[in-house]
């Protein structure tokens, strides 16, 4: 499996990541020698293998429905860029 | 895809030019799970708090920290599961949903894809109160609520606010099974019922606590599916009706037209009375799914879905039968009685020890009538069930007729007061003493000779007669009494 340019670019921008122009061939070489390098676990033969979850065999650890956190509004937004009355502020997103 | 068809009845069918059209209709309802914490944290649930304070650093999504399952969230999809006659899976998978957007702070939504905690299930839906469709459930799984964008707040920013980030969800999906707007309201007020009896989710849609999104396409009977339209988040009952209407339509002109219909979101507007496509589709969904690493399965054991199936309420289609037998009501008022479970007790609270039929009426047709007047729900009634039962008693006991009963109403209902003391101390009591009614007749007949005569000759004037009566009586003469004497003295009997 490899990508393209265009999947990159794509990628990147499903992520909302910046990526110039310049940088796009050298980080679809990247990916590509990533996917490469996973690629060779196609050799192992997994069938009848179920997928691990979890090195140690255990169940998935429950809380109780109790309130028992929140409350911190101000350092909620304490790292936001921007924000007012303990709201975020971001760029307008309208659909 | 047209493995499970249902045929629609061809009343509902639609006349185009070219011939008649099928509507077919499946529901995706988000319910918000009934929970004092989030899906995956322990922050509150409550609604109406200031921006941002129901949220921890998990809702937030820092960086570092981990969700750990709220087990009475997990509670709440089995017993709903088990309300909708569904499979329960033991074993259930989390997965990330990914997209971008910015009341999405981790950026991805856990959700359930491949392997969810509820598969197939069925619901019997009363399209009217005699007639009933069984509607196929393809699935339930949970999943987090994102947060809420305000974009009226500032000229060039939208507010973010994460209170609602991370409150588990239920997504129920439907079968389309659906062939009108009709159905699709009947199906989205039962599944509502049926979520109000368990406990589950308390159906508010003012609230956005239920949504629905209304996947709508049209065919020439017998033909196979049509392209689907998927109207996302529509939330009340009437709109979805409206929006498929409206959708049927818009489809239908196109495709007479010579056209095709694409595959697409899109929202409907109350005010305009349209649907509109929501552009942003140059990114058609990618929400390139994985397991969430984060959670383990979600699994338990069969004793645990047997504990909750022990404890779950008697649900709206058992309670509809069992009124309908217990108190010989009509399917009719069987069913208005147990659209809410508070309705239901309250009847059942004035028909203990009672005739059902006549506590049924009075619930039913006075009480209901006069909150609904006042918009007010049952669990606000001024009059308690015992106020209502006690008048139910009076004219059981023939101590008051049917006409001073809706008075005595009114009196219970402004002022309050036992009605059986209300009674004694107005003087409201019928009166059966012969004697005294025949006092009251005779005075109305020793006044209008010329009335008596034309009686005689036309015994339907009887009625006028019953009517001075009872006017002259306050409505206190016992209409059977009158009836029969009035007959006798004008020598009609």
């Amino acid at each position: 499996m490899s990508v393209d340019a265009a999947t990159v670019k794509r990628v990147a921008h499903l992520a909302r990541i910046a990526l110039p122009e310049g940088d796009v061939a050298k980080m679809q070489a990247e990916i590509n020698a990533m996917l490469g390098f996973v690629e060779q676990l196609n050799e192992v033969n997994v069938d009848g293998v179920e997928p691990m979850t979890s090195v140690m065999p255990m169940a998935m650890k429950k809380r109780a429905d109790v309130v028992n956190d929140g409350e911190i509004a101000a350092q909620i937004v304490k790292n936001a860029p921007q924000s007012e009355d303990d709201y975020f502020m971001v760029p307008k997103v309208v659909e | 895809m047209n493995a499970h068809v249902r045929a629609a009845d061809p009343k509902q069918r639609i006349k185009g030019a070219t011939g008649d059209w099928e509507i077919v209709i499946g529901l995706e309802i988000h319910a918000q799970v009934t929970s004092r914490a989030k899906l995956f944290s322990g922050s509150s649930t409550a609604f109406g708090a200031e921006p941002n304070s129901h949220v921890s650093l998990v809702d937030a999504a820092m960086p570092g920290m981990l969700p750990v399952i709220n087990e009475e969230c997990v509670k709440q999809a089995v017993r709903t599961g088990l309300g909708l006659n569904a499979r329960i899976n033991n074993r259930s998978v989390f997965d990330r949903k990914n997209y971008f957007y910015p009341d999405l702070p981790q950026g991805y939504q856990i959700s359930q894809y491949k392997s969810p905690i509820v598969g197939e299930g069925e619901i019997m839906v009363d399209v009217t109160p005699t007639q009933s469709i069984t509607v196929g459930i393809e699935r339930l799984h949970l999943e987090q609520d994102a947060g809420k964008s305000l974009h009226d707040q500032h000229p060039t920013m939208s507010f973010v606010d994460l209170n609602r980030s991370g409150v588990a969800l239920m997504e129920i999906v439907s079968r389309p099974d659906l062939r009108s707007a009709d159905e699709a309201k009947a199906y989205v007020t039962k599944l509502r019922t049926i979520l109000r009896y368990l406990g589950t989710c308390d159906g508010d849609m003012e609230k956005g606590n239920l949504r629905a999104d209304v996947n709508v396409s049209v065919r020439k009977p017998g033909e196979p599916f049509g392209t689907r339209c998927e109207i996302k988040n529509v939330n009340s009952i009437r709109f979805i009706g409206q929006a498929v209407d409206v959708e049927a339509r818009r489809q239908i002109g196109i495709l007479e037209d010579g056209g095709t219909i694409d595959q697409e979101t899109r929202l409907y507007d109350p005010a305009k009375g349209e649907t509109r496509s929501m552009r942003s589709k140059e990114e058609a969904h990618d929400y390139r799914y994985f397991p969430d690493p984060d959670l383990l399965p979600l699994e338990f054991d069969d004793a645990f879905v047997e504990t909750l199936k022990i404890g779950l309420p008697e649900l709206p289609d058992a309670k509809k039968a069992r009124l309908a037998s217990q108190y010989g009501l009509s399917p009719y008022d069987a069913a208005v009685l147990v659209a809410e479970h508070e309705q239901a007790n309250f009847f059942e609270a004035v028909a203990k020890g009672r005739d059902g039929k006549t506590a049924a009426n009075w619930v039913i047709n006075e009480l209901f009538g006069r909150l609904n007047k006042e918009s007010k729900d049952v669990t606000a009634s001024p009059m308690s069930a015992d106020q209502l039962g006690g008048i139910v008693d009076l004219i059981g006991e023939g101590v008051i007729s049917g006409s001073i009963a809706k008075q005595l109403f009114e009196i219970i209902w402004t002022e309050g007061g036992d009605p059986r003391a209300v009674v004694a101390a107005r003087g409201m009591k019928q009166v059966t003493d012969t004697g005294a009614i025949e006092k009251v007749i005779d005075a109305v007949i020793a006044a209008n000779p010329d009335k008596v005569e034309q009686a005689k000759a036309k015994p339907t004037m009887a009625g006028w007669f019953v009517g001075q009566v009872m006017k002259a009586s306050g409505g206190k003469a016992n209409p059977a009494a009158v009836n029969e004497i009035l007959a006798r003295k004008l020598g009609l009997g």
